[in-house]
């Protein structure tokens, strides 16, 4: 914070400009003030700009744009207004103006004060004593609406009723919802549902407008038949962010017509979900019952599947065994060992043989070739002579055998002679 | 408030069987007997609040604005649409 000591220390147009600037914006913060228009201008920006005045002063204001597009309509030159709003130092221009938040022609002003007197008469007397107020129906037969019959109202009611519960009986009292009159029908109504005992909770409401267009429903002949009605009441003025008189006295206030609806259903709605979300919740656990069980069993058959298995297997690797066995044991099989065993022997005996008949063959070769060099033929072409008796033929191996006078036969390798022995040597 | 008094008892039961339920240690017949039980519960329960059938209504008015009424002098009603 700037600290301000004129007489010590010289400021700059900006300290002093900021310091007054946090001095007044915290000072004026909630202004409501009343005034004439002139000036006014409405900028392309959506901005008003206007100032206030009466006989000896003036102010500049600013309503911005946000604000202003909520006005019914745009003030003009020499309207009476009231304006709520705070007061904000502009230090580039060294100007303060009004930052106007709320803007009411001239009229409202006495409305406003007729509500708060009434208000604060209420409040005195207790009618919005917390005390006081009706409980609602939890399971309501019927719903009485006091609207307009042709507002958005009785629509948002019926479509959330449907939307929130099929079954439903709603009995609409068509009112006047604003202007001249419309606070008597509105209470008139009222009246007529107590006096019929036409439905078990109330829905009063129109929607949102202007603070003399809701006024209707903070009169005080509203107020009365509110307050001295034996059906519960819901009230439903404006926006949620709107308040009638209607809203202080009734039993509950809904920010919306949706929301009396919801409100006005009870318990029914909320016991219709209950009773869905148990039917569900017992059948989740139901299923998750069976669903167990169910398990169980499986477990139980993939053991005896398992114990079965096994049992085969065993059986099976027996059988294999036997298998093997008389395998090993076929007959054709010893055969067929036999026979080859044969085979072997057979062929053993062939290679014999022919090793046998080969020996002797290589032997007769060389008997024969030894025989032949034996062949007394070819000892006769050496030269040597074989001597025979002539008359025995046999040979002569030996000289005592030759005879003198006789005759021998020699023979030679190309013929034979016949010799007579002379002289014996 | 008779209503009131027979949902209450039937939420205290509904209440109950699904304790019971959700415990798990029940039989498979126990069980089945609790959601029938408890389905006969509910579908009277949902029967009783939805007995009221579905009617969009509209007081007729005469031309003072007071709502009209009928020879036994009860309030004339028309269905809105």
């Amino acid at each position: 914070m700037i600290s301000f000591h004129p007489m010590e220390k010289c400021l700059s147009v900006s300290e002093l400009t900021y310091y007054i600037k946090e001095k007044l914006e915290n000072t004026f913060r909630g202004v409501f003030l009343q005034g004439e228009i002139s000036n006014f201008k409405l900028q392309t920006s959506g901005h008003l700009y206007f100032t206030l005045k009466d006989e000896n002063a003036q102010i500049s204001c600013v309503m911005f744009r946000g604000e202003a597009s909520r006005l019914r309509s745009l003030p003009k030159e020499g309207d009476k207004v009231t304006v709520r709003g705070e007061i904000s130092v502009y230090a580039p221009q060294g100007k303060y103006q009004l930052v106007v938040r709320e803007l009411n022609f001239a009229g409202v002003g006495d409305l406003l004060l007729k509500f708060q007197k009434l208000k604060e008469k209420l409040q005195g007397l207790g009618w919005f004593d917390k005390a006081r107020k009706k409980e609602l129906p939890k399971f309501p037969k019927t719903i009485g609406v006091v609207t307009s019959p042709t507002g958005a109202v009785i629509r948002d009611i019926i479509h959330v009723l449907e939307r929130r519960f099929g079954n439903f009986h709603l009995i609409l009292n068509p009112v006047k919802v604003q202007g001249e009159g419309a606070a008597q029908e509105i209470a008139r109504a009222i009246n007529e549902f107590n006096q019929y005992k036409l439905a078990d909770v109330l829905i009063v409401g129109r929607g949102g407008g202007s603070f003399e267009d809701l006024f209707c429903f903070s009169e005080e002949i509203v107020a009365k038949a509110i307050f001295e009605s034996q059906i519960p009441i819901i009230s439903a003025v404006g926006h949620e962010t709107d308040y009638s008189i209607a809203d202080f006295v009734a039993d509950v206030r809904a920010p919306t017509p949706s929301a009396a609806a919801e409100i006005a259903l009870g318990e029914k709605a909320h016991v219709l979900d209950f009773l869905n979300k148990t039917r569900h919740t017992l059948q989740r656990f139901l299923h998750l019952k069976i669903n167990t069980l169910h398990q169980r069993l499986d477990d139980f058959l993939n053991l005896l599947e398992r114990a079965i298995l096994g049992e085969m297997r065993g059986k099976k690797i027996l059988l294999d065994s036997f298998k093997k066995r008389l395998f090993a044991l076929n007959p054709l099989l010893i055969i067929g060992h036999h026979k080859q065993h044969l085979q072997r022997i057979t062929t053993q005996i062939d290679q014999g043989i022919v090793k046998i008949t080969q020996y002797h063959k290589r032997n007769l070769v060389g008997l024969v070739n030894h025989l032949k060099s034996l062949d007394p033929k070819n000892v006769l072409k050496k030269g040597y002579s074989i001597l025979f008796e002539e008359k025995s033929g046999s040979v002569i191996t030996s000289a005592q055998d030759l005879n003198v006078g006789t005759n021998v036969i020699a023979r030679l390798s190309d013929g034979s002679a016949k010799l007579l022995v002379e002289e014996k040597l | 408030m008779k209503d009131e008094r027979t949902f209450e008892k039937a939420f205290k039961r509904l209440e109950e069987i699904l304790e019971k339920m959700n415990d798990g240690k029940i039989s498979l017949d126990e069980s089945l007997k609790l959601y029938e039980e408890a389905d006969q519960l509910i579908i009277n329960c949902s029967k009783r609040l939805s007995e009221a059938e579905k009617k969009i209504q509209v007081l007729t008015k005469e031309r003072d604005g007071k709502i009209a009424l009928d020879d036994k002098e009860e309030p004339i009603l028309e269905d809105f649409s």
